[in-house]
């Protein structure tokens, strides 16, 4: 037994070094300033792996050498003090030696540098929006409780400094490259975490008061923004994006997102001059936005303004549109409202019409469709009523069959006919990771047979 | 000597024998019925936990295949942590071995409270019993995480805002008053109700181990309390000490003014002790197996009790490394990055001293020693993994991470459990004058000690890949290679074959306490009071009509000189004979 022993902790220790160097599970390429932290972490490795195979080797070979046989006795001391104070000043020293690194470098991160550009990152269940100062360089004041569907960073509107601030509430920030970034953190609700791994530093954002952390892109390219703090069940979908690119390219993007001003100063939507433009829609969605099953056109009236003004905005910057020939289809006609203004007119006009539930087509299991929705409730409301703060269009009394056509879109394996698969369309893709709950087409019938129960 | 008194008197008094069934063996106010309640109440609530961890496996091993929500995933990471590290862990060690070990080895009766070590026991049952009905409640448990951060924990969004997370804090309180009953009896044993002889100097590890282990709950227990306490109220009445301004579900709550932060503090005020409420018992535990498997005394031992009492005064001041990025002033970081890697070298002294006794000793390789053997390896590799996320610049990276799942299983959930394992093979001829059978026992350490490796190792990998813990399926993430499936599906197999491995200890168990051969008093030739008892197992009072007397400390194995290899702590010194310890 005691030569097997040995022989396992041998090989334990061996195969942990050959794990260590040749699986290929290592850290993602660095892409910022943090060269320190890779440096801190590959001398915690040395100095932790001298002891681990050290100590452990030490141990295998008194396994064999001192195991039971007859005739042998075992050695007494008790103790001996000067092995134990050489151990303790040998360990004191391969401590120092990691804290050393550790704490120099944790000193550079707890300073930002002078200069570095300023940059809010905002966190909800279980979305990102950013926020820059704008040419005053000063953020304008916050309040959760200025939160509203048309402010939905709680921009404190009394505040001048947060006239210029630039909102973007798409969850995909540009940075620049070799750019000081600071990047501020704010909660809305509960604890999050802003995570890029190639920028191997994060911080929580915590409700009630400011973080941050800082780090210099390094490299161009784009990187997953992951939340790394448990905030409740949509966790893992909570994602976002940061584009790192050229200053150019950066101020270009820049440039184009709006300020809080523009966002409070949208055009009011003029229902009359809408009805002309609707004259295109109206030949699929009907003349009361009741939605067509033949035509392949969902109910309109009764959706959520925000949502009819994000997928019209998807369609036209091609987030949406190429998945399938209906999507083809729609985005052709999305080009035809050029300006905010016409989209304001129409979502407008849409808001006229009478709300009737849509006639339901889909029969499923509704008890098993209950259980099954308790998940989509979190976003969608447990009367399926929609949530501008979830980011989760109404689903109750709309058309049935276009919910289900989408259901199976969003499960649809292959990227490039997904709903959702097109790299900028994070909500999209957050519906992915939802729609794997239901597991196949009798469950997406199941649920909508509930959803057609709610009022 | 305040010790001395009580025991002196002890022989002049009618020992009160319990004489029904009811009183022997439910409402028993011995330690050792006490002990085997609290055993193996913690060993069904592990079971649980051991469950609900491979319904977890088996999603994230196999993503679309069996139907788990993520509400039931949360709760299943929930429950499993929190039953592990309070229901578990820190019941089996100081309610079991504590409740058995310490009068034993201190050479005492009983405990010096017997009525509230029983009452002890019976809240930690209505505790247990709290938090299993939050099973079927509606909305079932909480899957808060078992940190229970506030806000997140009490409101919407989360699993069991209704009932769940109401039921955990209060099973928690409850916990707490019954380990403080229990705790109370230990400290106070330990102090006052050591026989003749018995300095604390001469005291086995394992009681040293354990004594400051439940200091170390009554100093940071209260602080898990009261945060439990105002977070009921922050759930039931709105007050605001956890929760800020803030929207719910986008609708603004009334609460305002409270610090999310001022919760993680106190829970890792209670929460980082409570790494060594677990540990410091398993290190004394295991002393005691590798000296008496190795036949030599523990190398260094009173380094070993110095360290012991270090490593617990300084797991107070270490809180904060849970936190680096939490939000809190990160210039707390300093202090607690060195505060923490401090802790490393009393740590470090005690693995060299348990290597130390191995070397010349005369190693028996019995149950006990197999899996004191595997604890030094699982140890060595937790504590140094600890090293890199006490560093707070190395924990950047790696925080929340599957490393920081890796490190603390290994460190926290293996290495103990090792012990456990080894402590029960150990004591179990004590317990029930029967030899654990050795094929089934080295069977199942086998596959408990190459399992779980299979199961951490790659865990620590994925980590440093960037994959988050907590999280219930990953999707297309770019930078995690498709082959991180493939890990996470050998993890889900290794945890399967581990929970395999468990069904053998049972079995070998119940097979031995029926078919086992008998032990006598000492099979293992042993030191250690506990082994000097008159019957085996040891009656009620546990000495007979003489409490015993101590001439010398725990650990005199082969000694020289001496005709045999051990030397009982109750054997007078011999003329001419030096004395360790006196």
């Amino acid at each position: 037994m005691a030569v097997a022993l040995a022989v396992v902790l041998v090989v334990l220790v061996v195969g942990s070094l050959v794990y260590h160097f040749l699986s290929p599970w290592y850290f993602t390429e660095i892409a910022s300033n943090w060269d320190l932290i890779d440096l801190t972490v590959d001398i915690t490795f040395w100095v932790c792996g001298f002891v681990f195979v050290a100590v452990n080797l030490f141990t295998a070979y008194c396994v064999v050498k001192f195991r039971h046989r007859p005739g042998h006795k075992a050695h007494y001391e008790p103790e001996s003090h000067k092995l134990e104070i050489g151990l303790t000043i040998f360990t004191s020293i391969g401590v120092a030696a990691m804290l050393a690194p550790g704490l120099i470098a944790w000193g550079d991160f707890v300073r930002v540098p002078e200069g570095a550009m300023q940059v809010e990152a905002v966190g909800k269940q279980w979305h990102w929006s950013y926020r820059f100062p704008g040419e005053d360089g000063q953020f304008g004041n916050t309040d959760v409780r200025q939160m509203t569907v048309d402010n939905p960073l709680g921009v404190d509107p009394s505040d001048p400094a947060g006239e210029d601030d630039i909102v973007v509430t798409q969850p995909i920030v540009h940075l620049p490259l070799d750019q000081d970034t600071h990047m501020l953190l704010r909660s809305s609700d509960v604890l999050h975490n802003f995570t890029v791994p190639q920028f191997r530093v994060k911080m929580d954002l915590v409700p009630g008061m400011v973080t941050y952390q800082w780090f210099r892109p390094t490299v161009e390219g784009t990187y997953e923004v992951l939340c790394e703090e448990l905030c409740g069940i949509g966790h893992f979908a909570m994602r976002s994006k940061v584009v790192v690119q050229s200053r150019d390219a950066f101020e270009t993007w820049l440039d184009a997102q709006p300020t809080f001003a523009e966002t409070q100063d949208r055009p009011v939507g003029n229902p009359t001059r809408g009805a002309t433009t609707y004259a295109v829609c109206l030949a699929c969605h009907g003349a009361e936005g009741q939605g067509n099953q033949a035509m392949n056109a969902p109910k309109l009236a009764g959706q959520e303004p925000w949502y009819i003004r994000r997928q019209i905005a998807n369609y036209q910057s091609g987030r949406r549109g190429t998945e399938d020939n209906i999507a083809v289809q729609m985005a052709a006609m999305a080009a035809v409202m050029t300006t905010p203004g016409v989209i304001e007119d129409v979502i407008a006009y849409i808001g006229t019409f009478p709300d009737e539930p849509a006639e339901t087509t889909i029969v499923g299991d509704v008890d098993r469709g209950r259980g099954l929705y308790q998940t989509c409730a979190l976003c969608h409301g447990d009367e399926g009523q929609g949530s501008w703060n979830a980011n989760a269009p109404r689903l109750a009394g709309m058309s049935d069959w276009s919910l289900h056509r989408q259901l199976m879109k969003f499960k649809e394996p292959d990227p490039a006919a997904r709903r959702g698969g097109h790299p900028d369309d994070i909500y999209g893709d957050q519906m992915n990771l939802m729609a794997v709950l239901l597991k196949d087409e009798a469950a997406i019938s199941d649920v909508i047979a509930y959803i057609n129960t709610l009022p | 000597m305040a010790y001395v008194a009580i025991a002196d008197r002890d022989h002049e008094q009618h020992l009160h024998d319990p004489d029904t069934f009811i009183t022997k063996y439910v409402w028993s106010q011995d330690h050792k019925v006490i002990a085997i309640q609290y055993g193996g109440t913690a060993i069904a609530m592990g079971v649980i936990a051991l469950a609900l961890s491979l319904l977890m496996r088996l999603q994230i091993g196999f993503p679309d295949t069996f139907n788990i929500t993520p509400y039931e995933y949360y709760q299943y990471v929930t429950m499993h942590g929190m039953i592990m590290v309070i229901y578990l862990l820190t019941a089996l060690f100081l309610g079991g071995f504590g409740n058995y070990l310490i009068p034993l080895m201190c050479g005492a009766r009983d405990m010096v409270f017997p009525y509230m070590n029983m009452l002890s026991f019976w809240v930690f049952l209505v505790a247990c019993i709290i938090l299993c009905i939050s099973f079927f409640v509606p909305g079932g448990p909480t899957g808060a995480g078992w940190t229970l951060y506030p806000p997140q924990a009490i409101l919407q969004g989360t699993p069991g805002v209704d009932w769940g997370i109401v039921l955990m804090l209060l099973s928690l309180a409850v916990f707490i008053v019954a380990f403080t009953m229990g705790g109370l009896n230990y400290v106070t044993t330990v102090l006052q109700a050591r026989c003749r002889g018995m300095t604390l100097m001469r005291l086995p590890l394992s009681v040293w181990g354990i004594f400051v282990a439940t200091i170390l709950g009554l100093l940071a227990f209260p602080a898990l309390l009261v945060a439990a306490i105002m977070m009921l109220l922050d759930r039931a009445i709105d007050t605001s000490f956890f929760m800020p301004s803030l929207l719910s579900m986008g609708e603004a709550l009334d609460t305002q003014g409270g610090s999310p932060i001022l919760f993680q503090h106190l829970f890792w005020f209670f929460g980082h002790p409570e790494v060594y409420i677990v540990a410091l018992p398993a290190f004394g535990l295991v002393s005691d197996l590798l000296s008496t498997h190795a036949r030599k005394n523990i190398f260094g031992y009173r380094m070993m009790v110095w360290a012991i009492i270090a490593i617990g005064a300084l797991s107070f001041v270490v809180w904060a490394h849970h936190m680096y990025v939490s939000g809190m002033n990160p210039y707390f970081g300093f202090f607690f990055a060195t505060t923490t890697l401090i802790i490393a070298v009393p740590t470090a002294i005690k693995v060299y001293n348990w290597v130390l006794t191995l070397w010349r000793g005369d190693l028996h390789f019995n149950l006990p020693m197999l899996w004191a053997t595997g604890f030094i390896f699982t140890f060595v590799h937790g504590g140094l993994t600890g090293l890199f996320l006490g560093n707070v610049t190395v924990d950047l990276p790696l925080s929340d991470t599957y490393f920081v799942v890796g490190h603390f299983h290994m460190v926290m959930g293996v290495s103990p459990i090792m012990v456990l394992f080894g402590a029960i093979y150990h004591w179990f001829p004590k317990m029930t004058g029967k030899m654990p059978n050795k094929t089934l026992g080295t069977i199942h350490f086998w596959m408990t000690f190459l399992g779980t490796y299979a199961i951490y190792l790659p865990m620590h990998y994925v980590g440093i890949l960037g994959m988050p813990r907590r999280y219930y399926a990953y999707g297309d993430t770019d930078f995690i290679p498709e082959s991180a499936a493939i890990a996470n599906e050998g993890i889900t197999i290794a945890a399967i074959f581990v929970a395999v491995a468990q069904v053998i200890f049972f079995i070998n168990i119940f097979y031995s306490m029926w078919k086992g051969k008998d032990s006598g008093p000492n099979p293992w030739r042993a030191t250690t009071l506990e082994w000097q008892t008159p019957d085996t197992p040891p009656k009620h009072g546990n000495w007979g009509p003489e409490l015993p007397e101590v001439h010398r400390w725990a650990y005199d194995y082969s000694v020289p000189g001496d005709d045999g290899d051990y030397i009982p702590q109750n054997h007078p010194i011999k003329p001419g004979e030096a004395s360790v310890g006196a």
